[in-house]
């Protein structure tokens, strides 16, 4: 995204418009990633509530995927798995 | 007294009264009538609280007066305020606004135009209560615009154009317009208020572009800028700074259709075909204005020089007063330490520069913290520069008048 001159931005930073958050990829922050084991985890779903950045994607209450382009990787999913189904591993370890 | 209505843009009949600075604020503010007023009492702005509190009491406006906690609270509020919409006003003096520092910055930079009702203090310490320029000195950066008021007429015209002048589309600046505390806070002397309903006409209504509590129109005030944006909305505070020069005077042209006085950025006296020119600010300025006679008298090409607008400073105006004049005694009532003169003279001294004015020009530190300003003292001023422009020597740069040694 090309970034704008001041005389074409709205003064005093003020943010016009709702839910702007979808627009700042948050992703690129991440240096750990959450990994799922698909295996273990029961889809209690304790991961999406706590999730601050709304990245736990479900489909019919059931975990499907993160979202890569806003999780910063905070690892807060991992931490509330009461049956550590979620793991945080190294971004650079990573293969796409 | 009977008091014709006469729609804004005629004079209307002035209602005289005998009022001290601070309870001319308070009546100026009843006739604003502002949304939410947050304040903190504290010497000598108390009276401002004070007297406005009782119209509160009274049920004579509607503003919420929040009694809070600290300056710094009270323009929180404020600020909080100004963001959903509102029409937010304060008032404070020297460690009061102190207090207030890092949101005296929100505000600026949030484009919110508060309106601060200003009394001018001494900083401790050593502890002191009366007046010198220290206090809004201090805020000369922080984005606001500063107005600076000679007499209780002035901070009366004054708090009525800052709301204005703040509120213009072009400017959206907070402002603070000032008075000298006591000398004009405490002093009763007889000043023309106009009719309410010249008032509520001449302020209008304020219709922020955005208010925090819209729903239909969500916004978000007060985000991170990092590396990316911080830069570019600063500049635009200059462009809001900038254009309060050209704002100022229309505001003020507005008022005097209204109230028959004539303000702009300065407000000279004598100055056409004046030599030796005293560059001053605040109650002083009248002191100075009868030496300014006295000397005319006695055939010395005297002229007065009062800055109203300090922020923004009007370096074109004053380059275009100063021009051709022979040497200046530029008046401070603040020191900033360490520099090479104080910050009246650093403004004035930059013109002389930029423009390249051939003038001299001195500084003269005086009556801080409260000390009596006589006009033996502005005798001594000009008498100081009639010398320095026969030498052209202009060491010591920086002088003190009414200091003992």
């Amino acid at each position: 995204m090309a970034l704008k001159g001041w005389r074409d931005i709205p003064i005093g930073s003020v943010i016009p418009g709702g839910g702007t958050s979808v627009e700042y990829n948050t992703g690129g922050w991440r240096s750990h990633r959450p990994k799922l084991d698909r295996e273990k985890c029961n889809d209690c779903l304790l991961c999406w509530m706590m999730c601050p950045d709304s990245s736990i994607h479900t489909e019919n209450a059931k975990l499907t995927s993160f979202d890569w382009d806003h999780c910063k990787g905070c690892g807060i999913c991992a931490e509330v798995c009461p049956i550590t189904a979620i793991d945080m591993v190294e971004e650079a370890l990573v293969e796409e | 007294m009977k008091t014709a209505l006469v729609p804004t843009g005629k004079l209307v009949k002035g209602i005289p009264l005998a009022l001290d600075g601070a309870k001319i604020v308070a009546y100026a503010m009843k006739q604003m009538n502002p949304d939410v007023v947050p304040v903190y009492p504290i010497t000598p702005q108390t009276e401002i609280v004070s007297a406005f509190s009782e119209y509160v009491a009274n049920g004579e406006v509607d503003s919420e007066m929040i009694n809070v906690e600290s300056e710094h609270a009270a323009m929180s509020a404020c600020i909080g305020a100004s963001a959903a919409g509102a029409r937010a006003q304060t008032a404070t003096t020297s460690a009061g606004m102190a207090f207030m520092w890092e949101v005296l910055y929100v505000a600026s930079g949030s484009r919110l135009p508060i309106v601060m009702h200003f009394v001018n203090r001494a900083l401790s310490a050593p502890l002191n209560i009366h007046c010198d320029h220290s206090d809004s000195m201090g805020a000369r950066d922080s984005g606001w615009i500063q107005l600076f008021g000679e007499n209780v007429q002035e901070a009366y015209d004054n708090a009525l154009q800052a709301i204005r002048i703040a509120e213009h589309p072009d400017v959206l600046l907070p402002i603070m317009h000032t008075q000298d505390g006591f000398v004009i806070s405490h002093g009763i002397e007889r000043a023309e208020v106009l009719p309410d309903e010249a008032v509520r006409e001449f302020i209008g209504t304020y219709k922020p572009q955005y208010s925090l509590l819209d729903p239909k129109q969500p916004v978000t005030y007060g985000p991170v800028n990092l590396q990316d944006y911080y830069f570019e909305h600063k500049r635009q505070q200059v462009d809001g700074m900038e254009k309060a020069l050209g704002v100022i005077p229309q505001v003020a042209e507005e008022y005097e259709r209204l109230s028959g006085r004539h303000y702009g950025l300065l407000d000279p006296y004598r100055m056409d075909d004046a030599e030796f020119v005293i560059v001053i600010m605040g109650s002083a300025a009248g002191t100075a204005r009868g030496v300014v006679a006295e000397l005319r008298g006695k055939g010395i090409k005297a002229g007065l020089l009062k800055i109203r607008c300090y922020r923004p400073f009007p370096a074109k105006a004053v380059a275009d007063a100063l021009r051709g004049k022979k040497a200046v005694a530029v008046m401070d009532r603040a020191i900033s330490f360490g520099a090479q003169g104080n910050p009246v003279f650093l403004d004035v001294s930059t013109v002389l520069n930029t423009y390249r004015l051939d003038t001299r020009a001195v500084d003269f530190v005086y009556g801080l913290g409260g000390r009596d300003v006589m006009p033996r003292h502005i005798h001594q001023a000009f008498q100081e520069i009639l010398q320095v422009a026969e030498t052209g020597e202009t060491t010591p740069v920086v002088r003190y008048l009414g200091l003992r040694e």
